[in-house]
């Protein structure tokens, strides 16, 4: 057993933040496209559309239903050998590609109940006015329906920026590539993953408190 | 002027009501009563589709539907010529009190948003809401909510304005000023249909009382004579219990 080494830990973060904004920019990609795939799948399901609703359900089945891991490198190391023309997709993409399948396979789902949970009343009352479908999709069952998803949106998205760490299994130097690189040189192993594991905490809490102040805000109209 | 004709309505094998006729001049005030479960709601919602309807023919002005072959466009047409109050309200949760009232004239009518603004501010002051314009209805009480309700209802500038119990939801501390708001469109001659049980209202209000029972109107006329010389035996049974013996 050895002490510690500070000044070792102190040292690298300024090298690892270098490589935060990667892993951010994984994340917020890869969120942005899942949410956009992920309302698309939940309306498909809630309006139950012919042909399209049995597709979504065996997508959303098939990405929640195998790891992320495993979704990486079949995308990665398996489909370019299908697929030749893939064989240019590099790691990043191909993460993001992973990240955005996987987890808007899980988003469409509390989208979907989301919308589900949307008091009734509410379309009925945009129906007598007059509204179409789409103007009451737009207007008010998606307005409320954001704010019943958005806690367990932000926690997929917390989920995501831990999952980027995968990518490096795909040979992306982003945050935990790096702490991997300079942990087999300098052999700290423990100083090494105790300061990305610091960092990777950090940026959570950030976003937790992001969160509250999210929520409280959509929260306003609500309260009595 | 309102006209249903052989309106028919069933869920599954079940007839709610069948070969319902009813017809109403402009300006005139109907009120519907009857026991619960003999389809008063069910009937109210048929005219705007709110329920779709198995059969019949309705007019709403100058729109005139066979209900069987109603196409989407219709549905939004005959939406536009009627205007409905909730019994839960059913205020847009996510929408101010000021954006409830401004929210058809925005979307479905394509007002201007300032246009419809103030015309929205204009209903409020009538409906006596003017200092709740950016209050959101669950900060709003009961009868606050179903006022701004009517508000909503008043900017559609409908035919016929249809009210699905729009009292019984209530406290009774809130009963009063929604019944007002209520009596004084009346009295501008705002074409009503009124689902209640407010039987002081219907005597006040009504042009005609339309009496339900079982899927079908028993009976109609005004309300000085529907309650005071029930023809139909039902009709009276219905009275008995609901009256007090003082106002018959």
């Amino acid at each position: 057993m050895h002490a510690l080494d500070l000044d070792y830990m102190l040292g690298l973060v300024p090298i690892l933040l270098g490589y935060l904004p990667l892993t951010l920019e994984m994340a917020v990609a890869g969120m942005l496209f899942a949410l956009v795939l992920a309302c698309l799948l939940a309306v498909v399901r809630v309006r139950r559309l012919r042909g399209l609703n049995a597709l979504a359900m065996l997508f959303i089945s098939f990405f929640r239903g195998t790891p992320l891991l495993v979704q990486l490198f079949l995308f990665y190391y398996g489909l370019p050998q299908l697929l030749t023309f893939l064989v240019a997709i590099n790691g990043i993409t191909a993460t993001i590609m992973g990240l955005t399948l996987h987890f808007s396979a899980y988003m469409a789902e509390s989208i979907r109940a989301a919308i589900v949970g949307v008091d009734r009343s509410q379309t009925e009352a945009a129906l007598s006015i007059g509204m179409t479908q789409g103007q009451l999709m737009r207007r008010i069952v998606l307005p409320q329906a954001t704010r019943i998803a958005t806690p367990t949106l932000m926690n997929y998205f917390i989920d995501m920026i831990k999952a980027t760490s995968l990518a490096f299994t795909l040979g992306v130097t982003e945050l935990m590539g790096a702490t991997q690189k300079e942990a087999a040189s300098s052999f700290l192993y423990f100083e090494a993953f105790l300061v990305v594991a610091v960092i990777y905490w950090l940026v959570v809490e950030a976003l937790s408190w992001l969160q509250r102040r999210l929520e409280t805000r959509l929260n306003r109209a609500y309260q009595r | 002027m309102i006209e249903l004709q052989g309106i028919t309505k069933r869920f599954g094998a079940q007839t709610v009501f069948e070969n319902i006729d009813l017809s109403l001049e402009r300006g005139e005030i109907i009120v519907v009563v009857g026991p619960s479960g003999t389809g008063k709601s069910t009937l109210l919602r048929c005219i705007n589709f709110l329920e779709r309807p198995d059969a019949g023919h309705l007019t709403v002005g100058d729109l005139s539907i066979d209900v069987t072959q109603a196409t989407q466009r219709d549905i939004l047409a005959l939406r536009r010529r009627t205007a409905f109050v909730f019994q839960n309200y059913a205020l847009f949760a996510n929408k101010t009190a000021l954006e409830n009232i401004s929210e058809g004239m925005i979307v479905v009518d394509r007002l201007p948003k300032e246009q419809a603004h103030a015309r929205a501010r204009e209903i409020l002051e009538r409906i006596g809401l003017a200092d709740k314009a950016d209050a959101y209805p669950a900060s709003l009480s009961g009868g606050q909510q179903q006022r701004v309700g009517i508000g909503r209802a008043m900017a559609a500038n409908a035919e016929v304005i249809l009210f699905d119990e729009p009292t019984s939801a209530l406290d009774p501390e809130w009963v009063d000023e929604v019944l007002g708001l209520m009596k004084q469109l009346a009295a501008e001659r705002q074409t009503m249909i009124v689902v209640s049980h407010e039987m002081q209202f219907a005597r006040d209000v009504a042009d005609r009382v339309v009496f339900m029972d079982e899927g079908r109107i028993v009976e109609q006329a005004p309300p000085g004579e529907l309650f005071t010389q029930p023809r139909d035996e039902r009709t009276r049974r219905f009275l008995r219990k609901i009256l007090p013996q003082a106002a018959m």
